[in-house]
């Protein structure tokens, strides 16, 4: 019988008296990294391994007219070939882009597309017999470009495209645009460019498979995304899913190039069921280029309407986006260069057309920031070309403009916490801003800009009603606590977000926390390391279990007390009463109580996201259980003899809500900051296109490491972190992301500094320092100083989905669409299919959080 | 004195050779195709898969170990020629059972992120210390031109490397406290 005590209620002190959360630690998987012991997808070695070489096509379109593997068959040590017929059925992350085969089938469509593999006893050999294989070719015209795909609706290179060679059409119109332009005293319009870029993981993509039984599989693989590579290889191998285990070894650096499921890992389970033994393949460099999933280039429109005191009134962004060959993520893309436009500053009317085409070139995908750091580098510039012309200081210009907190965006986006302005005078008080702005001398200059971005997508991939994470946790009478959780280490410290949250709630070491991850056979789902979603949803899911588990613990330990188990407080491997510390026992001896009292120890926790308030077709790209925000200011000197510029200096605010461990969000607001000057300097993934009478060429500029320019060490300015908190309710001890959202800014803030210290525009990135001598040579002879695109293409982007706003009323759905009337459940994932099922099943009440 | 074998002689193939290596002063005899480079005998006959591979061109870095003290890009280095040298690789680094002060202040300060450049860079920076007590900015980053990380942003693997030697020499220093909790926000 538990007796009713008057005591302080352990609760009640638990927020303010966090041991772990909040503080700097080793993360978890430090050890390993530091001495070489974490096991990357490439250091699995097994006994009998065979090697595979992927033949890639050496045309950027063709018909496939016959594979020759003769000479490669011929070679001692071959061991079997691959093609494509034997995996007929396509693959795609998107549900409604599954427009992959492991090996081409018929027809190849870039430079690099895998169409034949090679399995040999030694890579050497399986090398050699690749380059062995002679492949004849019947030759289609090559689609180099964005426009060329406008221009060139035939032949497709899928035939399931919107329009011609146009992927992907999207036109949303929110509120009364052009009422909107017509109450604006100033209207810009501009056109920018955005280049794209790989994501240049230093480990290349490594898998690796091997046969249990007559056909179960495993696949060690270098994964972002377990769960998604499981799905696509039960579809492509027709096996069940029970019988394929997917292993995500740790990530040698991914920043979202490796959250597709790939041709290779496909290949090498096929033949490892084919062979009987171990199957392995590690990319080379080259091939990275060629599997991409990069930053798409896009160009776009942008038309902003604002009144004389600084305020918006109405903005149209039109977007286009040059996708490679196969779909990817790219519809979720496309929509993504309009959907978080409306999160930072008040836009009351918002009208957002994007198209994405197919071209012949390596697949664009997702990168670090997924589609919204192109509209956001136009989106700041403007903002900085409109405080010019209005008079009023670009930071007081944003700060007008800002989102409210917990209010609904024109487009039916839900903003919690907005640390924006804090984020803005962090930045503008730390780089001396009002001082120094428009008043350093000439060649030296400031730029501001900022972001938003969101902390885990709401909507997974693939229509369902189950959680986007779960957490098993299994207690010991050892007192080690078993964490299990389908999360993956891509170098962002997954495991240390779960492993602090689980000691946390138990108050015990991370030393007595044993991690199973990223294991499909051994874990619960978690979707994987993409959209910032880790620390949130993975987070919560693992708070959740654990709190089941110290709820458990406590109440065995409340009745053997004769203490209500309110009273005790779990911290420093003690379980004890809050009022008699003294009082307590070891948490492995709580352990022991409760398993007598329960029997064997263990629980579950899940994370959905709560459901976001836009219906209509498109609603399910944007929204976020939370966003993120950025600020930051970068100082600028340039050699206006040369165009070449030094930056100096960067100041980064960050609103994360709250740092799990402030050493490794430092680090991703470090490294977004890096990757962001690395594509505002430098970085692309360009294409050689010769003379089309001469050759259909079109192949990867750089497709190496030397070549592909990144920042190195002595690229890097000073960098000034400042991390503003705004313990957001919906985050695991008020956390938001930080892997992403504080690359946004730089590349605007980068543009904006140069037109303060030299007075020029450069409109597109990278910018080189030639653009800016030769905006400098404009401005020198009277012209307009600016390099930048100077026209957008001519689409017809299709009837806009006219969505009424908040503000005038609207329910969230589209006024034009009857079918976005239906029950609330279109989205912009999932095929009709998948989501008539799930509506059939009616399974979605009962597991919606809020 | 360790010699190699190579061809034909003893039952070792045409283009293979048998050799002897001492890494991390330990004894790995291996028997490899003549052409293999450094980094794939470590990885693929060694089995000593701390060092990575990132390009295999010479042109990232993550393959660096050390050759009679010296930092050498694994990659790049035909195997042969180091038969009878000292080898040095990320595996070596630890005393005992004790992380190297370059490993502590890198595992500390989140220099390491994904920790695929870090054996390299580590590598790199252990041979800059045997030389260095104090290296400024500078000299860390001439010393590491040749590494590319993507995670971090590099001013971290800056301040590691000025730990650990501070660490090194019994001197006290520690990066700014704004690089474990962030820069004091202006008010």
């Amino acid at each position: 019988m538990v007796k009713a005590f008057n005591v302080p209620q352990a609760d009640e002190t638990a927020e303010e008296d966090l041991k772990i959360i909040g503080k700097p630690f080793r993360r978890v998987d430090g050890r390993a990294k530091v001495t070489g012991q974490t096991r990357f997808a490439d250091d699995v070695h097994f006994p009998r391994t065979a090697y595979v070489k992927l033949v890639r096509s050496t045309v950027p379109h063709a018909r496939i007219r016959n594979i020759d593997f003769s000479g490669a068959l011929a070679m001692h040590g071959v061991l079997g070939t691959l093609t494509g017929d034997e995996l007929p059925e396509p693959f795609g992350i998107m549900p409604v882009s599954e427009d992959e085969h492991a090996l081409a089938i018929d027809t190849v469509r870039f430079v690099g597309d895998p169409l034949a593999a090679i399995v040999a006893v030694s890579e050497d050999i399986a090398h050699a017999a690749a380059l062995a294989v002679k492949v004849e070719y019947e030759l289609l015209p090559t689609i180099s470009n964005f426009d060329d795909a406008l221009a060139t609706p035939e032949p497709q290179i899928h035939d399931y495209a919107d329009d011609g060679n146009i992927h992907k059409k999207v036109s949303l119109k929110f509120g009364d645009v052009e009422q909107g332009f017509d109450d604006a005293d100033l209207i810009l319009e501009d056109n920018f460019f955005y280049e794209g870029s790989n994501h240049l993981a230093l480990e290349q993509h490594s898998c690796l498979a091997l046969t249990e039984d007559d056909d179960r599989v495993t696949v060690y693989s270098s994964t972002q995304c377990p769960h998604y590579v499981h799905r696509a290889l039960a579809k492509t191998l027709d096996i069940p899913g029970s019988r394929i285990r997917v292993i995500a070894c740790s990530n040698g650096g991914a920043f979202g190039g490796k959250s597709d499921p790939f041709n290779h890992e496909i290949v090498v389970a096929k033949l490892a069921l084919k062979l009987g033994r171990p199957v392995k393949i590690t990319l080379t460099r080259e091939e990275v280029f060629y599997c991409h999933r990069g930053r798409h280039p896009v160009q776009m429109h942008l038309k902003t309407g604002f009144r004389k005191d600084g305020t918006m009134t109405s903005q149209h962004l039109r977007t286009t986006l040059d996708g490679g060959a196969f779909g990817s993520y790219g519809v979720a893309s496309t929509y993504y260069t309009g959907a978080l436009q409306t999160t930072t500053y008040k836009l009351p009317n918002y009208w957002f057309e994007g198209a994405r085409a197919f071209t012949n070139k390596p697949p664009c995908g997702p990168k670090r920031g997924h589609g919204t750091p192109q509209p956001r580098f136009g989106y700041e510039i403007q903002l900085d070309k409109a405080a010019h012309v209005l008079g009023i200081d670009p930071a007081e210009l944003r700060l007008r403009n800002l989102v409210e907190p917990n209010t609904i965006t024109s487009n039916w986006l839900r903003i919690g916490t907005i640390g924006l302005k804090e984020c803005i005078d962090a930045v503008v008080k730390g780089s001396g801003w009002k001082k120094r702005y428009g008043k350093l001398p000439e060649g030296r200059g400031l730029g501001l800009a900022c972001s938003a971005y969101m902390t885990g997508a709401g909507l997974p991939i693939y229509w369902n009603h189950m959680p986007q994470s779960g957490v098993q946790i299994q207690l010991d009478r050892s007192g080690n606590v078993a964490v299990f959780c389908g999360e993956t280490e891509i170098g962002q410290g997954s495991d240390s977000v779960l492993a602090a949250v689980v000691a946390e709630v138990l108050g015990i070491d991370l030393k007595d926390i044993r991690l199973c991850v990223g294991d499909t056979d051994l874990t619960p789902v978690d979707l994987g390391s993409y959209s910032s979603r880790v620390t949130l949803m993975v987070g919560l899911a693992a708070k959740q279990a654990a709190e089941r588990a110290r709820d458990k613990i406590a109440r065995a330990v409340g009745e053997h007390m004769e203490l209500p188990q309110e009273a005790l407080v779990f911290a420093d491997g003690q379980v004890f009463p809050a009022h008699d510390p003294d009082k307590g026992i070891a948490f492995n001896e709580a352990v022991v109580i409760a398993e007598s009292r329960f029997g064997t120890l263990g629980t579950t926790g899940s994370y959905i996201p709560p459901r976001a308030p836009g219906r209509f077709r498109g609603a399910g790209v944007g929204p976020s259980p939370t966003y993120s925000y950025s600020a930051s200011v970068i100082e600028v000197e340039v050699d206006s003899g040369t165009g070449l510029y030094d930056v100096q200096k960067i100041w980064m605010a960050h609103d994360i809500g709250r740092a799990i461990n402030p050493v490794l969000a430092l680090g991703q607001i470090e490294g977004s900051i890096y990757m962001g000057l690395g594509e505002a300097v430098m970085e692309e993934q360009a294409f050689r296109r010769l003379p089309k009478r001469l050759s259909p060429a079109l192949v990867h500029k750089m497709p190496s490491m030397l070549e592909y320019k990144s920042p190195g060490f002595h690229d890097m300015p000073e960098i000034v972190s400042y991390m503003i908190e705004t313990n957001d309710e919906r985050g695991p001890y008020g956390a938001k992301e930080a892997g992403q959202g504080p690359l946004l800014p730089i590349m605007p803030a980068l543009a904006n500094a140069l037109f303060d210290a030299v007075g020029v525009r450069v409109d597109q990135v990278p910018i080189h320092p030639e653009m800016v001598l030769k905006a400098l040579h404009e401005k020198q002879n009277g012209r307009e100083a600016r390099v930048g695109p100077h026209k957008f293409p001519d689409i017809d982007y299709g009837e806009p989905l006219i969505v009424r706003t908040p503000e005038q009323g609207g329910d969230g759905r589209a006024t034009d669409d009857p079918k976005s009337k239906r029950k609330g459940l279109r989205s912009a994932s999932g095929t009709m299919k998948e989501r008539d099922d799930a509506l059939k099943e009616k399974s979605s009440a009962t597991l919606t959080t809020d | 004195m360790p010699s190699a074998q190579n061809g034909n002689g003893a039952g070792i193939p045409q283009g293979m050779t048998a050799a002897v290596l001492t890494v991390n002063d330990d004894m790995y005899p291996v028997v490899f195709p003549t052409h293999h480079t450094l980094l794939e005998v470590l990885r693929e006959e060694c089995k000593l898969t701390g060092t990575k591979h990132g390009c295999e061109l010479g042109e990232c870095g993550a393959c660096a170990v050390l050759v009679d003290g010296e930092p050498v890009f694994s990659c790049l280095q035909i195997t042969t020629d180091v038969i009878g040298k000292s080898i040095q690789t990320v595996e070596g680094m630890q005393n005992g059972n004790d992380l190297h002060p370059l490993q502590e202040t890198f595992a500390d300060l989140g220099a390491a992120q994904c920790g695929y450049c870090t054996p390299g860079i580590l590598m790199v920076a252990e041979a800059l210390l045997a030389k260095e007590t104090e290296p400024d900015d500078e000299q860390i980053t001439e010393a590491l031109s040749g590494n590319i990380c993507r995670c971090t942003g590099y001013n971290r693997i800056i301040e590691a490397v000025k730990w650990a030697a501070a660490k090194r020499r019994g001197d006290d220093w520690r990066p700014d406290e704004a690089l474990f909790m962030g820069s004091e926000i202006p008010r």
